[in-house]
C-alpha cells in the first residue's frame, strides 16, 4: 500500500517536471516559455519531496519533515524569480510573437 | 514496484534536464538562458531527491537545499544584472 502511494507520487512529480521542460523547449516566445517551468517547480518537485518525506518517515524512526523546507522555499522563491525575469525581459525588449499581447505604449 | 517507478522517474527527469540544457544552448536571448538555468537547477533538485530515495540516504537532501538557495541567488543576480547593468550599485 505504502509503495503504491510512493510510486504514484514519484511518477506524478516526474511527469510534471518533464512537462515543464517540454514547455520550456517547445513554446515559441519568452513570455510563453515563462509559463512552463512554474509547473515543474511547484507541482513536480513538490510531489517528489512529499514522496521523500513519507518514505523517510516510515523507514527511519521519527517523523521526517525537513523535506517540507525545500518545498516551502521553492513556493516562496518561484514567483519572485519569475517576476524578476519577466521584468528583465521587458526591460531589454525581448522579441515577442504576434499572439502575445503587446505592451501598452 | 517502487524500483520500477524510480527508474521511470529517473528517465523522465533526465530527459527534462536534457531539454532545458538544449534551451540553455540555443536560447535566442539572455532571459531565455536565465530561465533555462532556473529550470535546470529545479530539475536537478528533483534528481537529487530521487537519488536520495533510491540509495536510502538522507544525505542528498542537504545538497538539494544548498542548490535551491544558491540557484535562487543566481537567478536573482542575473536578472538584476540585466535590469541595471550592474549587480550591486
Amino acid at each position: 500500500m505504502l509503495e503504491w502511494i510512493l510510486a504514484i507520487l514519484i511518477l506524478v512529480g516526474a511527469f510534471f517536471t518533464l512537462v515543464g521542460s517540454i514547455g520550456l523547449y517547445k513554446l515559441s516566445d519568452f513570455y510563453m516559455r515563462l509559463h512552463g517551468p512554474t509547473k515543474a517547480s511547484t507541482l513536480g518537485v513538490g510531489a517528489i519531496l512529499i514522496a521523500s518525506a513519507i518514505h523517510f518517515s516510515f523507514t527511519t524512526d521519527g517523523v521526517s519533515l525537513h523535506e517540507i523546507l525545500v518545498t516551502l522555499f521553492l513556493f516562496i522563491t518561484a514567483p519572485v524569480s519569475a517576476h524578476l525575469m519577466a521584468k528583465a525581459a521587458i526591460h531589454i525588449k525581448v522579441k515577442q510573437v504576434e499572439r502575445t499581447r503587446q505592451l501598452e505604449k | 514496484m517502487l524500483n520500477l517507478a524510480l527508474s521511470i522517474a529517473f528517465v523522465m527527469v533526465g530527459l527534462a534536464i536534457l531539454l532545458s540544457f538544449i534551451r540553455l544552448i540555443i536560447g535566442p536571448n539572455t532571459p531565455d538562458r536565465i530561465l533555462a538555468l532556473d529550470t535546470l537547477y529545479i530539475n536537478s533538485i528533483a534528481l537529487l531527491i530521487l537519488l536520495g530515495i533510491n540509495l536510502q540516504s538522507a544525505l542528498y537532501f542537504e545538497a538539494a537545499l544548498l542548490i535551491a538557495v544558491m540557484g535562487f541567488m543566481g537567478t536573482l543576480a542575473l536578472s538584476k544584472y540585466l535590469l541595471r547593468g550592474d549587480i550591486m550599485e
